[in-house]
């Protein structure tokens, strides 16, 4: 049933080549699959993004839409199986990690591209202080003795700005509030000096003013420490200040790039307009909120060519039919839309 | 922690109370005459009913004859048996005995179940895994005394790898099999409920963590996953050595150990009422201490446990 979809999708870089180039991470292509014993998921058809030093790039979709299974596959912690990488790369420095040695892969995993999660409760050990989780990074991978490696941990939950960083060391993941869990955990995973950092949805576990706060201290670190930074969200109010460049991804793939001001001003793709028109506004109080019509297309059976197109207000008959590639629109910025230039050239 | 301590000790107290109370009405107070069989068939002499009937106050009201007891208890005086023989010293002669075997049976039964139950939850559907799911079937399902006797027959009596029986010096290599026999059912249950421990935690989110940390797979196993997953492997063992303290009638009896099992069947059998009731009274007291050491060692193994 899902080799109704045997469309050859071309994904081309944001540059709009396929070259292998000085990026600092990059994917290209990757295709990954779960396979149940209900079938067939493709769950990433052909994603393609790059990130490079003192850049973010923030990735937004809804759930399901394959935002986390990219970075799990970067990160080499994808479940496998149900998970195949059936296809693509992922270059960090320019060598493909999907090719590479488990024991080579792991040497770049803390030290080369970290990753924050999303539910710090579950994230940290409950039965190892975070004190220990941190500091066993130093003495595992650093070689350092229990008592250097305690004092870098602490240095390091200073630098999150958790108070009284010293007495903070011994307590467990359940003594902390959630905001300070997620600084443990911003922590933990900077501990190495990360090149790249991914934060899977890093904000979405807490309240509304941790949010902020959290945010700020990503985006601080980030700069400070000049890395690359891969946030993926579902929340556009969270993308805004943080992110310089934009992928937005829907069942499995990128359907548009771009710089952040450009896409909140002119979305070039129907479902990031979709997005962008769902936000709730304060002028529009009291009426019913606006949604994208549907819902996100079942992953064993992707509709035959755009897969947006049962939800899509601008659906034409070639929507149907041809899946639209990845291209360029203008400096800087692609859509996977048949229609694109005539959405920016809107008004 | 402290209080909690003393608040668990406090309720030591009248279990203590009750289960005494409970064993020593089941062993002296049942129906009949305590003196039936004693004497062979004629029945016992009356001077001898006389001594007796003095010695163990049997005609005083049970309540008397309880407090006495335990006044002499509380002093260490376990009582003594028809003959005269002090408690006390039968127990202390057989109890390092089953406290040997219990220990090397505990070892076995946790090193081996484990072991096999972290391989196969690791790896699930391998050869290993459907290995030790029928082994550990077959270990469940037979009774102590099969298992004990095929296993005397084979390793003592066909191979002669070992001998079939313990001799009073309770050599560490002599115990292992019987130790093996003793903990089998519990080594079984052991693997079983650390292989489905180890797979569910396998996939939890900390253990991702970990391996996103760039961390050695050994140590996320080793140290991560396997911190998380011995917390019902532990409660396991602890009832577990409650049992094995008790002693083990069978495995006693099959292999030779004069151990407190097979002492106290031996006094059932031959009706010393006084030494029943003090080694179950024994018996008793190490189950209790065991199960407030285990709910100390949760509170060790799992910070999230708060004792107050």
């Amino acid at each position: 049933m899902s080799d109704i979809l045997v469309s050859e999708q071309s994904a081309p870089g944001a540059d709009g080549s396929g070259r292998p180039s000085g990026r600092l991470l990059e994917v290209d292509d990757l295709r990954v699959e779960f396979r149940t014993r209900d079938g067939v998921a493709k769950v990433i058809n052909g994603v393609t993004y790059h990130v490079d030093a003192g850049e973010t790039l923030a990735v937004l979709g809804e759930s399901g839409s394959g935002k986390s299974v990219t970075a799990q596959t970067i990160m080499g912690i994808l479940d496998m199986p149900p998970g195949f990488v059936t296809g693509g790369q992922v270059r960090f420095h320019g060598k493909d990690m999907l090719t590479m040695s488990a024991e080579e892969r792991r040497r770049i995993r803390g030290e080369g591209i970290a990753m924050i999660f999303q539910d710090s409760l579950s994230a940290l050990n409950p039965v190892f202080t975070v004190g220990f989780q941190i500091a066993e990074q130093f003495r595992v991978r650093r070689g350092m003795s229990r008592s250097d490696a305690k004092k870098r941990a602490i240095e390091m939950l200073d630098q999150v700005k958790i108070p009284n960083a010293k007495g903070r060391f011994s307590n467990f993941p359940h003594q902390f509030s959630g905001g300070m869990r997620q600084r443990a955990m911003i922590a933990m995973s900077l501990a190495l000096d990360p090149e790249v950092l991914i934060a899977d949805e890093p904000t979405t576990a807490l309240d509304v003013t941790v949010q902020a706060q959290i945010m700020d201290l990503l985006g601080e670190l980030q700069r400070e420490r000049q890395m690359g930074m891969i946030l993926i969200t579902h929340d556009l109010g969270v993308v805004a200040d943080v992110a310089d460049r934009i992928a937005v991804m829907y069942a499995g793939r990128i359907v548009e790039e771009a710089d952040v001001y450009d896409l909140y001003a002119k979305p070039a793709h129907p479902y990031t307009l979709g997005l962008l028109n769902s936000i709730p506004r304060l002028d529009e109080k009291g009426q019913q909120l606006r949604t994208i019509k549907g819902l996100p297309p079942n992953l064993m059976n992707i509709p035959p060519g755009c897969p947006f197109n049962p939800r899509c207000p601008m659906a034409q008959p070639v929507c149907r039919e041809t899946v639209p590639p990845l291209l360029q629109i203008g400096t800087g910025r692609a859509s996977a839309c048949h229609f694109a230039e005539e959405l920016v050239n809107r008004d | 922690m402290g209080r909690y301590l003393v608040r668990r000790l406090l309720q030591l107290v009248p279990v203590f109370i009750g289960t005494t109370l409970m064993i020593y009405l089941l062993v002296w107070k049942v129906p009949g005459d305590p003196f039936a069989g004693k004497c062979g068939d004629r029945g016992c002499p009356d001077n001898y009913r006389a001594m007796m009937t003095e010695k163990f106050q049997l005609d005083q009201p049970w309540f008397v004859q309880y407090a006495t007891y335990m006044k002499n208890l509380l002093q260490g005086d376990f009582g003594t048996t028809w003959s005269g023989r002090d408690v006390g010293e039968i127990i202390s002669t057989a109890y390092p005995n089953t406290l040997k075997l219990a220990l090397v049976a505990l070892i076995i039964e946790g090193v081996i179940g484990l072991t096999a139950g972290v391989l196969t939850g690791l790896r699930r559907n391998g050869f290993l895994d459907n290995l030790v799911l029928v082994s550990t079937l077959f270990l469940i399902a037979l009774p102590v005394f099969v298992v004990g006797f095929v296993l005397q027959w084979f390793f003592g009596v066909k191979l002669g790898i070992v001998k079939p029986t313990v001799s009073n010096e309770m050599r560490i290599s002599e115990l292992l099999l019987p130790g093996f026999v003793l903990g089998s059912a519990s080594m079984a249950y052991i693997a079983r409920v650390s292989r489905t421990s180890i797979a569910e935690n396998r996939r939890a989110d900390y253990v991702r963590t970990a391996i996103a940390k760039g961390l050695p797979m050994r140590r996320v196993v080793g140290i991560h996953l396997l911190r998380n997953s011995l917390i019902p492997v532990v409660t396991l063992l602890g009832t577990d050595l409650g049992a094995l303290m008790g002693g083990a009638i069978i495995t006693e009896g099959i292999f030779g150990i004069n151990g407190i099992g097979r002492t106290v069947l031996r006094a059932i059998v031959t009706k010393e009422s006084a030494t029943v009731v003090s080694i179950v009274v024994v018996l008793v007291l190490v189950y209790l201490v065991m199960n407030l050491l285990v709910d100390l060692l949760y509170a060790a193994l799992d910070p999230r446990i708060r004792y107050e």
